[in-house]
């Protein structure tokens, strides 16, 4: 017995999704037709041409730079894993006042604005005598991901029964032993979701990128700055668009396949907690 | 006690990398070129080009945070409403869009927005005049919207969705119409959401240079596109230090904000 | 007593799956109206069609002889009393308190009176300017009570609303109700899967079970008389056999016949048995009318309970303050009255409902 009344606000709201994933997935939209359209104009559609594809693969450049930007995002996300993972148990069994402290530390990077993240590490590494280039970058995200891997594992740890560890040691396991047989397995989707996230987060920076990298060296976001003024290259939108696609599927195959399910809502939980880190 | 040594790896980068950094800010700031002490960096905030750029950046990001707020929150509801028992799958439709680089999906509006663009394209279709678009502080504010929508709908789900059916139920038994229940139940309740939402639209706002960049033009100029050009085209590490810190002033308060009303840490984006 | 509130072939689904078929319920004015049965049965289903949180797909609710099935909550003349309580916890106890009626826009003097007035009916005088989150389960329990009842509603729905407590507090809260409910003098419906608690506080019982009332009666009635196989096995402890009516006032279990009180059944028709375990005698072996070996013995504080294994292979089970050792071959007796016939299910359908232990 739905009332009219019920039908028409029914209407009204997905009148209003609509409008909203409109707004969202236009510029998507425009970028993936772009990137199929024979025309070096943004606005001028000249007929169907995957020319921009065969030529994403040619351009030294965009390949270079594509290379620098997965492995600046692997070997990040892994770095920051292993060390964020071991300061969330370590900050997991302090006392009170230190874990606040630690914490108020480790938002300092999700909460500051990412001009200041960038400048201030640019002023560091000139201060250290670094000089800048692939290694400074690889420090800079680093330093962005750890808390995203901290604040993803914590929630984890916090949930696992203190019981359990105890229970594996009074059958006879070594501490070590008993945390990777028994504790691990329980916090392995945070640390998972943590490393997804800080993947995530280094592939999407431009900012600190922008601020911490040197003269030579480019990622996708810094190339694509840089191109801004001569006029993007349509193969740099084939080359979203492949990765977006790539991306877009392994979700629906994530999110639809139950086994795979954990990886799944790391991958769409992208945002663990503050905000995405890129403006 | 060992396990707390696992730390040792974190604090020693924190410090380098996080600490350091941020003391050097201060130091550049409130030095000159010579390494002595001045206020000037900072006090040059006053002049006009830089304080009209402090406001013009105020400004827009006050209003994109304010229309992500009025997007955000009924969309937040009608998520909430709609989510239960259908997992991410709301979530994922709003991340989704971020795996498309930034930059090319906020240039993607210049494609969309531009005089002879695919807007204007449908206005004249209708036989509408077109409108001047881009490069306006519109322009702008529409871009810092499309790109920090999500980080206000996000927290404010999370919270919605802590919020007890049964809760917004009680109000209607005890009479609550529509509105008073959503002044009176809803909005106290999702305060932690609304307060970590309005500092993660308005912190990036405040402080890109990117979207100016792209959406602006090169007439309008942001405080973020000031300090930039200290650091990049290399004039002054000084004078944009200062600036930054100036901006600091506005970051700290945010986060002075989350930690009063949102000591648990429910508004997080997931 | 004219009815308060009527559901007229009421019928709700959730996705599908039908979760009240086709219910009629009449509830008397100043009436403890108990909604019983286990997880799944619409009872919860039920209580929120009158409450107007859930519209029925079809059907009507009648309110004091008005149509109120497409009222909105809010302009409903009752409150609820909801599971673990869902009190505002951005306001403090008297602001909780005060809600229903700072929303109808009361003199503030009236609401002063009547927050002192609730907190008081509940024992809670002097905790106005407490939070939520300072109280006990049990404290909250109460203000989500008195949050209702300053409303002066006609009818209070009360959702399992001692589910959250612990045994002992959830008797003591249950004697607090009886006591409410004859001080206020209204209505209360009142939702549990607890059996002790229907007998004790209600002075009607409906049974309900996969979307169809059971039964509908007094609690004596409930227990002493049951229906069918559901509300006997559900209702308390019991032994349902299977059996056959000789006659009237004469039933047939494995192979022993008992005289009985029941007639109309039909001559040499199979029928189910229910006898409570407190209801069998054991005897000496001659004077039973069946004989069994007794197979298990627990101590419960109260009474002894057995279990008595006839040559057949069912177990008694049986309650008695008199001891009989493991091993020992008695008799069992019942009396007449004791003996509970009932229908078999006339389908398959009708099977489901029932025995499921």
């Amino acid at each position: 017995m739905k009332t009219t009344k019920d039908r028409l606000k029914r209407i009204v709201e997905n009148f209003y999704l609509v409008l909203i994933m409109i707004f969202l997935y236009a510029p998507i939209a425009t970028l993936m037709v772009l990137s199929f359209s024979n025309s070096k104009s943004r606005t001028q559609w000249g007929g169907f041409t995957l020319r921009w594809y065969g030529e994403m693969f040619e351009s030294s450049t965009i390949m270079a730079a594509l290379q620098n930007t997965l492995i600046i995002a692997f070997a990040s996300a892994l770095i920051a894993t292993v060390i964020g993972t071991a300061a969330a148990i370590a900050i997991n069994s302090m006392k009170p006042l230190p874990k606040t402290v630690i914490m108020g530390i480790t938002n300092i990077p999700m909460l500051n604005a990412d001009i200041v993240t960038g400048i201030s590490l640019m002023l560091a590494f000139i201060a250290f005598g670094i000089s800048l280039g692939f290694e400074t970058i690889l420090i800079a995200h680093i330093t962005f991901n750890i808390p995203y891997v901290i604040l993803s594992v914590m929630p984890k740890l916090k949930q696992t029964n203190k019981s359990v560890y105890e229970a594996a040691m009074d059958l006879g396991a070594p501490p070590v032993q008993a945390f990777f047989k028994v504790v691990f397995p329980d916090i392995l989707p945070g640390v998972l979701s943590g490393f997804l996230l800080a993947f995530t987060m280094s592939l999407d920076d431009f900012i600190i990128t922008h601020f911490t990298k040197g003269a030579g060296i480019n990622t996708l976001s810094t190339l694509i700055y840089s191109e801004v003024r001569r006029g993007i290259k349509p193969s740099m939108y084939a080359l979203s668009t492949i990765i977006f696609v790539t991306v877009l599927i392994l979700l629906i195959i994530t999110n639809f396949a139950p086994h795979w399910k954990l990886p799944g809502i790391c991958l769409t939980g992208l945002k663990n907690h503050r905000r995405q880190e890129y403006l | 006690m060992s396990k707390k040594l696992l730390s040792g790896p974190y604090l020693i980068w924190m410090v380098g990398f996080t600490v350091i950094p941020l003391i050097l800010i201060v130091y550049y700031g409130l030095t000159d070129k010579n390494g002595v002490f001045t206020l000037a960096n900072i006090i040059s905030i006053a002049s006009a080009e830089h304080s009209k750029a402090l406001w013009l950046s105020l400004g827009l990001s006050f209003v994109s945070t304010l229309v992500c707020l009025l997007l955000a929150y009924p969309l937040a509801m009608i998520l909430r409403k709609r989510n239960i028992g259908k997992g991410s799958f709301v979530v994922f439709i709003f991340i989704l869009p971020m795996w498309m680089n930034f930059l090319l999906r906020t240039l993607a509006w210049q494609t969309l927005l531009e005089r002879n663009g695919v807007i204007n394209g449908l206005l004249s279709a209708l036989h509408l005049p077109s409108q001047s678009l881009i490069n306006t502080p519109g322009a702008i504010v529409l871009g810092m919207v499309y790109n920090f929508l999500p980080f206000m709908v996000l927290p404010i789900y999370n919270v919605l969705c802590k919020i007890d059916d049964n809760t917004i139920n009680a109000a209607k038994d005890l009479g609550a119409n529509f509105w008073q229940t959503l002044f009176l139940i809803w909005l106290p309740l999702s305060v932690p959401g609304i307060i970590s939402g309005i500092t993660m639209v308005f912190v990036p706002a405040l402080t890109t240079f990117v979207i100016s960049n792209l959406l602006g033009g090169s007439k309008i100029l942001l405080i973020g596109n000031v300090i930039e050009q200290e650091f990049t085209k290399g004039s002054n590490w000084h004078l944009g230090s200062g600036l930054s810190l100036v901006l600091m002033v506005f970051i700290l308060a945010s986060m002075a904000l989350i930690a009063k009303y949102d000591k648990n840490g429910e508004g997080t984006a997931f | 007593m004219s009815s308060l509130i009527d559901l007229v072939n009421v019928s709700k689904s959730f996705d599908g799956t039908l979760v009240l078929d086709d219910l009629n319920l009449s509830v008397k004015e100043n009436t403890f109206v108990t909604l019983l049965g286990p997880s799944g049965c619409g009872k919860t289903t039920t209580l929120r069609i009158i409450g107007g949180f859930e519209r029925a797909d079809k059907g009507k609710v009648i309110f004091d002889g008005q149509d109120i099935s497409s009222l909105p909550p809010n302009k409903r003349q009752l409150n609820t009393v909801f599971q673990k309580y869902a009190l505002f916890t951005h306001m403090n106890i008297a602001e909780n308190i005060a809600f229903g009626l700072k929303i109808k826009n009361k003199p503030k003097a009236y609401i002063q009176d009547k927050i002192q007035y609730a907190l008081k009916l509940v024992n809670l005088d002097g905790y106005g300017n407490r939070s939520v989150d300072s109280l006990s389960g049990g404290q909250q329990q109460r203000i989500a009570i008195a949050r209702a009842i300053v409303n002066e509603p006609r009818v209070l729905l009360l959702d399992e609303p001692l589910g959250a407590l612990d045994l002992k507090l959830r008797q003591d809260m249950q004697y607090e109700l009886i006591r409410l409910k004859n001080e206020l003098g209204i209505t209360f419906i009142y939702v549990t899967h607890d059996q002790e608690e229907a007998l004790t506080m209600s002075d009607t019982i409906v049974v309900m079970n996969q979307g169809y009332i059971q039964q509908m009666g007094t609690p004596e009635q409930i227990y002493n008389e049951p229906e069918n196989a559901f509300v006997a096995d559900f209702i308390g402890e019991s032994n349902i056999l299977h059996g056959t009516m000789v006659r009237d006032e004469l039933v047939e279990i494995f192979g022993a016949r008992f005289a009985c009180v029941d007639k109309g059944f039909g001559t040499n028709m199979p029928v189910d048995v229910v006898i409570r375990p407190e209801d069998i005698d054991l005897v000496s072996p001659d004077e039973g009318t069946l004989k069994g070996v007794c197979t298990h013995l627990i101590f419960k504080g109260v009474h002894y309970e057995m279990e008595v294994t006839t040559p057949d292979g069912f177990e008694w089970l049986v309650h008695s303050t008199d001891m009989c050792p493991v091993g020992k071959e008695v008799g069992i007796r019942v009396d007449p009255f004791d003996i509970q016939i009932m229908n078999k299910p006339a389908s398959e359908d009708e099977e489901a409902v029932g025995l499921n232990e």
